[in-house]
């Protein structure tokens, strides 16, 4: 322990010096830039400001590119609470709660809860990074092909689970946005799949697009022409504070969300964004008050705004410890640190202790920032609800259309995400929910891929589930779901699932 | 017929359709022990086609499909169509042109706001965010043939 501290020190001494500040600074401002523009995720903020990096040292670029990664899942936040766009990916869920709270007029609380659940789900996941790095990735290596599908498939049914309403209408999207997600090249043979001629469906469906157009436009659409419009929310000053009973009911869900979110961002995949849908499940699960989930439920904005922040720490462990990537975002970092003649694996930390304790030290840093940025900031953001909805609504499509198209300067993410604008406004009509869908889109290749894979080991034995007792474990914790629900619909006949759609339709009739 | 039928059905319908669409596609199913490219689209169409069926046989006494409320339809015809407009204009008229044309019809011919507010707004928005964008942010932003 002494050693850590001793190394935490160096870190501290290097993070402290003032062009790491800047660097810091600037990755953090960009960063909340790039969450708070709808459709611009972390991905491709860190892609196009890669190319600035190469003539920096490999300590300021991680530092800066990291900045700019935590950066944006705090400002990711914003536009889901006040607009009901996805800043970027992992800030789907926040979109229920948050923009229902913010319809109560508690929109400055769900920025401050977000911002404050952001700031402590990140400390306290870079002090598990410090801490815990070695031995938890020891565990995640043995994480192979039949452990990942079955982690997905639980991820799948959990949130099925926890999803108002119908779970056979919740599995019913989960499929949908499975088979979207399976549209493209087939990653094992090379097929073309459902692209029609299209090049740019070659790589499938984009997270990117399929989000803001099931949530954005199709939120535009429904709400545009509607008699009285989304109410434009004036808070008072003293509203922007959470109430003590807001705090209260934020405390747990920010706990299990930062452990929740920690461990999920060391396994591979779309870390942070699984881990803010398994944390808003979770919550859901756990809460005494189930019905209010969908209603501005304060934990449903806690709970997934710390998992993904905490996943982003996670998510550096292998990288870092071992050199492997669990994502893409990672992977471009990798990237960055090895155009610097860095190789990161289990010989950074000996080799070069200055880089990577000073980028612990950094993220200490980065997040004080960050929650030094964004809780006077809150005042502004809610301001944006201030702005008359005729005015509003144009210019959210405009960042909409221009957020898509960024990401890979094509028409046809403009194309899909109209597609899915339409799809999401009939799907609300019919009274779905399109969360499902969007998280079957991100899983769709990994679940394909890790079941061929795990069937390539075993020479096409099943039983390969059944053998390796993670994977089984986690299987049957998904079955007993299935089972549970089963039970509970045989043996009450409504559950509170139930109870809760028709009180969401005895509210919109 | 109820809302949760009727949903049923299309889902139904449309796993059907990607099942045909599967077939027709000519894509390799493989085996239970070596799925190819068409297995697991098939697997979900299938899931699909048994969800919108239970969906379907289960569905009993819900709002009818008469009675969902389209009041709003005029407008999202109108932003729709300005999407559209947005989509196929974007590459060939620049970015600028395309959002000044969008938003001036959004805002000035959908909204009716006056004719000032409208060409300020629209413009102010499209030079701001190709600013921001392709300036500042370094995106690279269609300009179209006026290189505009």
């Amino acid at each position: 322990m002494l050693e850590v501290v001793q190394n935490l020190g160096l870190g501290f001494s290097v993070a402290l010096s003032p062009p790491l500040l800047l660097y810091a600074f600037v990755g953090c401002v960009i960063g909340t830039l790039v969450g708070v523009l709808p459709g611009v995720g972390p991905l491709a903020g860190i892609s196009l400001l890669l190319p600035a990096t190469f003539g920096m040292d490999a300590t300021r670029a991680i530092v800066m590119l990291a900045g700019i990664y935590y950066g944006a899942m705090y400002g990711g936040s914003t536009t889901s609470i006040l607009m009901r766009i996805p800043g970027e990916a992992a800030s789907v869920m926040t979109c229920i709660d948050g923009y229902a709270m913010a319809r109560k007029g508690r929109g400055g609380a769900a920025l401050a809860i977000a911002a404050v659940g952001s700031y402590i789900a990140g400390t306290a996941s870079v002090v598990a990074l410090m801490v815990m790095a070695p031995p938890l990735a020891r565990v995640a290596l043995r994480f192979g092909p039949p452990e990942q599908l079955a982690l997905l498939l639980l991820g799948l049914l959990v949130l099925a689970y926890m999803s108002s309403g119908s779970m056979l209408k919740a599995l019913a999207m989960a499929a949908l946005g499975l088979l979207l997600g399976t549209v493209g090249i087939d990653q094992m043979t090379g097929y073309m799949r459902y692209a029609y001629g299209v090049v740019e469906l070659g790589d499938g469906l984009g997270v990117v697009p399929v989000a803001v157009g099931l949530f954005g436009v199709a939120e535009i659409l429904a709400t545009a022409g509607a008699p009285t419009p989304p109410a434009v929310i004036k808070p008072r000053l003293r509203d922007l504070l959470p109430s003590r009973g807001e705090w209260r009911e934020s405390a747990w869900p920010i706990a299990r969300g930062s452990v929740l979110g920690f461990l999920i961002g060391i396994l591979p995949g779309s870390a942070h964004i699984i881990a803010s849908f398994v944390s808003y499940a979770v919550e859901k699960r756990v809460s005494r008050r189930p019905q209010e989930f969908g209603h501005g439920a304060v934990a449903g904005v806690a709970g997934p705004e710390s998992a993904n922040n905490s996943a982003t720490s996670g998510a550096f462990v292998p990288m870092l410890a071992l050199g492997v990537p669990s994502g893409p975002i990672p992977a471009v970092m990798l990237a960055a640190l090895m155009v610097h003649g860095v190789a990161p694996g289990p010989l950074l930390i000996q080799n070069q202790p200055a880089l990577f304790w000073g980028f612990i030290a950094s993220m200490y840093v980065g997040n004080v920032m960050l929650l030094i940025l964004n809780l006077p900031l809150v005042g502004v953001f809610v301001n944006i609800l201030r702005v008359p909805y005729p005015y509003l609504y144009p210019a959210i499509l405009v960042f909409s259309i221009l957020g898509v198209y960024a990401v890979n300067a094509s028409v046809v993410d403009v194309w899909i995400m109209l597609v899915m604008g339409v799809l999401g406004y009939v799907l609300r009509k019919l009274d779905f929910e399109t969360a499902p869908i969007v998280l079957g889109v991100v899983l769709a290749p990994l679940i394909e891929l890790s079941l061929r894979q795990s069937l390539a080991m075993s020479d096409g034995r099943y039983a390969i589930f059944l053998e390796h007792r993670i994977a089984a474990a986690l299987l049957a914790f998904g079955l007993g779901l299935v089972l549970l629900n089963l039970y509970t619909f045989a043996r009450r006949g409504l559950d509170w699932r139930a109870r809760m759609a028709l009180a969401e339709k005895g509210d919109s009739s | 017929m109820s809302i949760d039928r009727a949903s049923g059905i299309a889902l139904a319908a449309l796993a059907l359709l990607v099942l045909e669409e599967t077939w027709r596609q000519r894509l390799p199913v493989g085996s239970i022990a070596n799925p190819g490219p068409a297995y697991f689209p098939g697997v979900l169409a299938l899931l699909l086609l048994l969800a919108g069926a239970a969906l379907t046989a289960v569905a009993g006494a819900g709002p009818r499909v008469a009675s969902l409320q389209w009041r709003e339809w005029r407008q999202a015809v109108a932003i729709f169509v300005a999407c559209v407009f947005c989509a196929v204009a974007l590459d060939r008229l620049g970015y600028r042109l395309t959002i000044v044309i969008a938003l001036g019809f959004l805002v000035g011919v959908v909204e009716r706001k006056p004719v000032v507010a409208t060409v300020i707004f629209a413009g102010a928005a499209a030079l701001g965010t190709f600013w921001l964008f392709d300036t500042l942010l370094r995106v690279p932003l269609p300009r179209g043939p006026f290189r505009f």
